[in-house]
């Protein structure tokens, strides 16, 4: 149960249960959509970015408690910062899930993030924790494509 | 004791367990618990024994050389031919087309007589419960040619809507092609009956056999099939393996598939004499090796008692159904009076995914996802289920531990 427990966190699985900024926004500037094919989870997330800040962010979708709890906990993290914050938080807790479990990481500028270091140990999961990202620096970026993460 | 029960007492589980090494594993420390069997299914030291035994002994080209090992190889390779043949009850050897495996099977016939026969105003008849290798490759040719794709539905407890079927079923329809037995909801279809109704009106039909063929008795004649498609991976054997069986005749008005070596009988520039069968179909050196192991396989299948193994695994799923629905906020997808081996189901507030990962740290293989039928989920409306098939090797043991396992991830997410 120890392994397991590290894995799904009171924090994971409260947000799994409760998500924030659930829903979708009246005036978004920007759509994009996640999808992992491998597991159909899908997530749809809107901005509304005003000058280089992220004033309003929503997201909806289906997916398991990872891909939810981190899209939940991801809108939160960049919610009132700016575009370059929230590419350069990307890139922490992209480095945070995949690096190898046996190596050294850190969850610094992380904050509630750092309970997904768990996720490095199921490897199966980790495409998981990180679609709400690639989807959100689809967004920034205005690329239309949809997110996947199957590579991941 | 009920007839099933009898019939299931006289299968000797325990001793068929020791022919397969796998099942000594541990994962994550545990005893492994496979019950992912419609995905693949694990494999008898038969099995493993003829494929060593090929590479160590016999290994060479087929059909090409004058040397001792090739015979041998050629031996081995057409053997599997006859073996199959005898197995499906195919009337002649030459109607058994060795492919890479049922995907494979499904896209040749697609390719070579949907290409040379669709047309536009022509239907290709699918139903709701394809796998989607019964699905694209139809598509792609309806697509290519003009044809028209129709599905026949299902109903709430899944099966097919028949109906339906004959509503859809005109005398436009070219081809129906239909699962035996559903990898996703375990529904067998009345094959046999569908393909008369088929042929009334002129149309071929197709059937998927991958999940049916490790299960249940199939006879090619009877059912009446023009094709009839399976993978050697899901019946013990290799991966990359697969048959496709075809009606001769058919067999012969097709064009080929691929152009190569062996699939051929002469070649100029200017002109192609091709190969007769089922050689025409066969282009490249094949997955030799493979194919001696599926003739192993199909060899321990059918030295077996079917009709006990049948009554074990129906007994299991009986059991495991019960089970499952028993586990508070379970909802099983599939209800058909006429089931083979697998269990589809949802926990309410629990991503299937979870599930699949909780139940990995207890040593237990299922499947988790949309199984290859992303219309079946959308049907039920859900994103994707779990799934435990079973197969020879399963016990009430393995569902005992599964159900404990169903009962931690209710633990761990309350």
């Amino acid at each position: 149960m120890s392994d397991l427990r590290e894995l799904y966190q009171e924090v994971i699985l409260d947000h799994n249960k409760r998500p924030r900024n659930f829903g979708t926004l009246d005036q978004p500037s920007r759509t994009a959509r996640g999808h992992n094919p491998l597991c159909g989870d899908r997530l749809t997330l809107q901005l509304a970015i005003e000058g280089d800040r992220i004033a309003q962010v929503a997201f909806e979708g289906s997916g398991c408690a990872i891909s939810k709890a981190s899209a939940s906990l991801m809108t939160e993290a960049i919610k009132g910062h700016t575009v370059a914050e929230a590419e350069a938080l990307f890139e922490r807790f992209h480095t945070l899930v995949t690096t190898p479990p046996d190596a050294p990481v850190s969850t610094e500028g992380l904050g509630k993030l750092a309970v997904f270091a768990g996720v490095r140990e199921y490897p199966a999961r980790v495409k998981c924790a990180s679609l709400a990202w690639h989807t959100m620096k689809n967004a920034v970026e205005a690329v239309p494509a949809t997110a996947r993460t199957e590579e991941e | 004791m009920t007839k099933l029960a009898e019939a299931a007492a006289a299968f000797d589980v325990a001793k068929l367990r020791e022919d397969f090494p796998i099942l000594a594993e541990r994962v994550h420390g545990k005893p492994l618990v496979y019950l992912d069997n419609a995905n693949t299914t694990q494999k008898p030291r038969q099995v493993l024994d003829a494929l060593d035994h090929y590479y160590r002994h016999d290994n060479a080209n087929i059909h090409r050389a004058t040397h001792l090992l090739s015979e041998r190889a050629t031996a081995a390779y057409e053997g599997t031919r006859a073996t199959v043949a005898s197995f499906i009850n195919a009337p002649d050897k030459r109607e058994v087309v060795f492919t890479k495996g049922c995907t494979e099977g499904i896209n040749l016939v697609a390719q070579t007589w949907g290409r040379n026969t669709l047309a536009p105003g022509d239907e290709v008849l699918v139903t709701w419960m394809e796998h989607h290798s019964n699905i694209v490759p139809w598509q792609l040719v309806c697509a290519a040619t003009g044809a028209t794709l129709k599905v026949c539905p299902i109903t709430d407890r899944g099966e097919l809507d028949l109906d339906a079927f004959d509503r859809l079923l005109t005398p436009r329809t070219k081809i129906v092609a239909m699962i035996h037995v559903s990898n996703a909801l375990g529904t067998i279809n009345p094959v046999a009956e569908l393909t008369r109704k088929a042929r009334a009106v002129g149309a071929v039909v197709l059937v998927d056999g991958a999940q049916a063929v490790p299960h249940l008795p199939v006879d090619v004649q009877a059912i009446g099939c023009d094709f009839y498609t399976f993978s050697g991976h899901k019946i013990y054997g290799p991966t990359g393996t697969g048959i496709l069986y075809g009606k001769a005749a058919r067999l012969e008005a097709m064009p080929p598939y691929q152009g190569g070596g062996d699939m051929i009988s002469s070649v100029t520039f200017e002109k192609t004499d091709y190969n007769v069968l089922p050689y025409k179909f066969e282009a490249g050196t094949p997955n030799i090796a493979g194919i001696v192991g599926l003739g192993a396989a199909i060899t321990y299948v059918a030295g077996i008692d079917r009709e006990a193994a049948r009554a074990h695994e129906d007994t299991l799923l009986q059991y495991l159904t019960a089970q499952v629905a028993a586990v508070p906020g379970t909802r099983l997808l599939g209800e058909a009076r006429e089931k083979s081996s697998v269990l589809s189901f949802v926990m309410e507030g629990v991503h299937p995914h979870d599930v699949g990962t909780i139940l990995d740290t207890e040593g237990i293989a299922v499947r988790t996802g949309q199984h290859c039928a992303q219309p079946i989920m959308d049907r039920y409306g859900v994103p994707a289920t779990v799934r435990a098939s079973i197969g020879l090797y399963n016990t009430r043991d393995d569902v005992d531990a599964f159900i404990r396992g169903l009962h931690k991830v209710r633990e761990v997410f309350g």
